[in-house]
């Protein structure tokens, strides 16, 4: 049996108890972004400030674990230097790596603080081998967060080929768009994951019980309309029912989440450095919860990746965390194709 | 500010049976349009025009005395998709629109490019670091409000010019996923060129029978289309060099010309817009220009307040 390199295991955090939570599940590293829009979760009581980084890497490098800071939105001219600020925060505090996707910002990151480590955000929406060898050659960017558009074999494919790290998502809420560059959010609402960190603001989301059942409206853009008993999700844009040709449906995607457990060990074969978790904006106990089962999934590949299976368990506790109560490959599997 | 704005007719976003798309750029050479952009931004399976079609469409457009653009795909994936990519590139006859950073890579060692609107460009840094690589346009993104645009121009970029999205569907989101072959029940693999069937999207509307979206396969637009002739003042103020109109199947000479009279000041802004009201009954979008959600109108009146 062939020793096989086990993936590094990155998980989110929006405050310092997720990020305990996620240490002490066993993550190897941790992200987590400012209470601003420099960062792509920017919602309101979630995310760190300073002081509280400054506990959580104690807390993190007193048990190996690493700290990344997300700097992964777009800076316009108007509120360039709170993301340069930013920039010189994370080099102040020394975290293990800086997850960024705007190239002026990469700019700016690699000539002040040229060791750094750089990685480059799904944000910044590199699909290919091209566009990986622009952000390793300019910035030095050392690796990159694939969207979660490209299928099995394409990721195997990159993999191959790249000049630079690859880290793939595991688990969470699934962007159908590519992402970096979706403004399905800004279009109804005024505020992007680009612009300001947010997609489908909660202070845009309207709640409201009708004699035909329970409607949820996103600035006012009736998202769904459930039956009495039907559980409801939140209404992100992408996973609302629409009337396309006639028929009402979820016309773009089910409310499900992205799950890998199934395929572990073919990321691992294919050569991925890390698995991300999505999910900074939930719970300490959700994020112990995930935490834990991949690390327990990915040690068993560690262990014989040739007779891993996904114990039930696992994927039970993993259903019950995700949208709608079920999981998708997405886009690495062949439905989608 | 320079001269007078010129006129860019947007590559085409839609999948069209390969006479009609002939057709259509005849008439194009005729159409007072200074820049015309060429080449499949959307879905790398659709090949009804290859890069050969293309460039004997830029001949002829070109010897109409038009510039000439090259768009690249806005989401590269496979091998082949870099290959084709590559090729587009490298024509060695006219300037490319990069709409990957797969495209600027290979541009950067070649010519000068323009920076198109799916390339996330939203500051000065950004756009200095691209024009230092050749960049000597560049599309705004869709998000971009007249106040986040004049912030950029502060810092003068001598040479590049801007370019902003002046009417028609926006490019909201792209996707592995095929909506068209969803709505469809069959496989993005099987996916029988579904979208030539729908030559100006597919309406997606809440069920409120709102106009939300615009399938058109891998790609989401607007419901709505954008329409920012009743805000030339503004855009010149920002320093636009150029309007991109973006095609659709119908009514589209005369969009072209209502922008180019109003361009040189010959037509009064109601009428234009009443005229153009009978294209699209459901209305037009202008937020984001306006600094608010994309799908917003602001009516003229309401403006000058």
């Amino acid at each position: 049996m062939s020793v096989v390199k086990i993936p590094e295991l990155v998980c989110p955090a929006g405050s310092l108890p997720a990020l305990r939570a996620a240490v002490d599940g066993g993550a190897d590293a941790v992200y987590l972004g400012l209470q601003n829009a420099t960062n792509a979760r920017n919602f309101p009581g979630l995310n760190f400030f300073i002081e509280d980084i400054r506990r959580g890497i104690e807390y993190a490098r007193q048990r190996n674990a690493k700290i990344f800071l997300a700097l992964n939105t777009y800076p316009q001219a108007e509120n360039w230097v709170q993301w340069t600020s930013a920039v010189d925060i994370a080099a102040d505090l020394n975290v293990d790596a800086v997850i960024m996707a705007d190239p002026g910002l990469l700019s700016y990151a690699v000539k002040k603080y040229p060791s750094l480590r750089l990685h480059l955000s799904v944000q910044g929406s590199a699909t290919n081998l091209h566009a990986l060898t622009f952000y390793k050659e300019h910035f030095g960017v050392q690796r990159a967060v694939l969207p979660r558009v490209l299928s099995l074999q394409q990721v195997r494919a990159i993999i191959k080929i790249a000049p630079l790290e690859i880290e793939v998502f595991g688990f969470g809420s699934l962007c159908v768009m590519v992402e970096g560059r979706c403004a399905l959010s800004s279009y109804v609402t005024g505020e992007s994951p680009n612009t300001r960190g947010v997609c489908s603001p909660a202070h845009a989301v309207r709640w409201e019980e009708t004699s035909a059942g329970r409607q949820v409206r996103l600035n006012g853009v009736l998202v769904d309309r459930y039956a009495p008993g039907e559980p409801a999700g939140y209404p992100t844009l992408c996973k609302g029912r629409y009337l396309v040709s006639a028929k009402a449906d979820y016309a773009i995607e089910e409310p499900t989440s992205l799950s890998v457990l199934d395929i572990l060990p073919d990321l691992i074969s294919a050569g991925v450095t890390a698995i991300k978790v999505e999910g900074r904006q939930r719970s300490p106990a959700y994020v112990g919860q995930v935490t834990q089962v991949l690390r327990r999934a990915l040690d068993r590949c560690g262990r014989d990746a040739g007779t891993y299976r996904p114990e039930p368990a696992w994927r039970e506790t993993l259903d019950k965390l995700s949208e709608g109560q079920s999981h998708t490959l997405g886009a690495l599997d062949r439905p989608w194709q | 500010m320079g001269g007078e704005m010129k006129l860019a007719l947007g590559p085409l976003a839609y999948y069209w049976p390969e006479q009609v798309m002939r057709d259509f750029y005849r008439q194009v050479e005729s159409w007072p349009v200074d820049i015309v952009y060429l080449g499949e931004v959307v879905c790398a399976k659709r090949r009804n025009f290859g890069l050969d079609d293309w460039l004997e469409t830029a001949d002829r457009l070109s010897a109409t005395g038009k510039e000439i653009v090259l768009s690249t795909l806005a989401l590269v994936e496979a091998a082949s998709e870099l290959h084709a990519l590559e090729r587009i590139c490298r024509n060695g006859r006219y300037r490319v629109e990069a709409n990957d950073m797969a495209a600027v890579q290979v541009l950067s060692s070649e010519a000068s490019f323009v920076v198109g609107p799916h390339l996330n460009c939203y500051n000065p840094a950004t756009l200095g670091l691209l024009a230092g690589m050749g960049a000597t346009r560049w599309v705004a993104p869709v998000e971009m409000s007249a106040s986040m645009l004049n912030a950029i121009q502060l810092s003068d970029f001598e040479g590049v010019e801007t370019e902003v999205l002046a009417y028609g569907r926006l490019p909201l989101a792209f996707s592995a996923r095929c909506f068209t072959a969803r709505d469809a029940g069959i496989p993005k693999d099987h996916c029988e060129f579904r979208c030539e069937k729908h030559p100006d999207g597919l309406r997606l509307s809440t069920q409120e029978n709102q106009p939300l979206f615009t399938v058109n396969g891998v790609q989401l637009q607007s419901g709505l289309p954008c329409n920012l002739l009743d805000d030339l003042d503004t855009l010149r103020d920002s320093g636009v060099d150029v309007l991109r109109l973006m095609p659709q199947m119908h009514g589209m000479a005369q969009i072209v010309e209502v922008f180019h009279q109003a361009i040189h000041g010959h037509v009064g802004t109601m009428a234009t817009l009443e005229l153009l009201e009978t294209l699209n009954p459901d209305g037009y979008c202008n937020g984001y220009w306006h600094g608010n959600e994309g799908m917003h109108w602001y009516p003229p009146t309401l403006r000058s307040e």
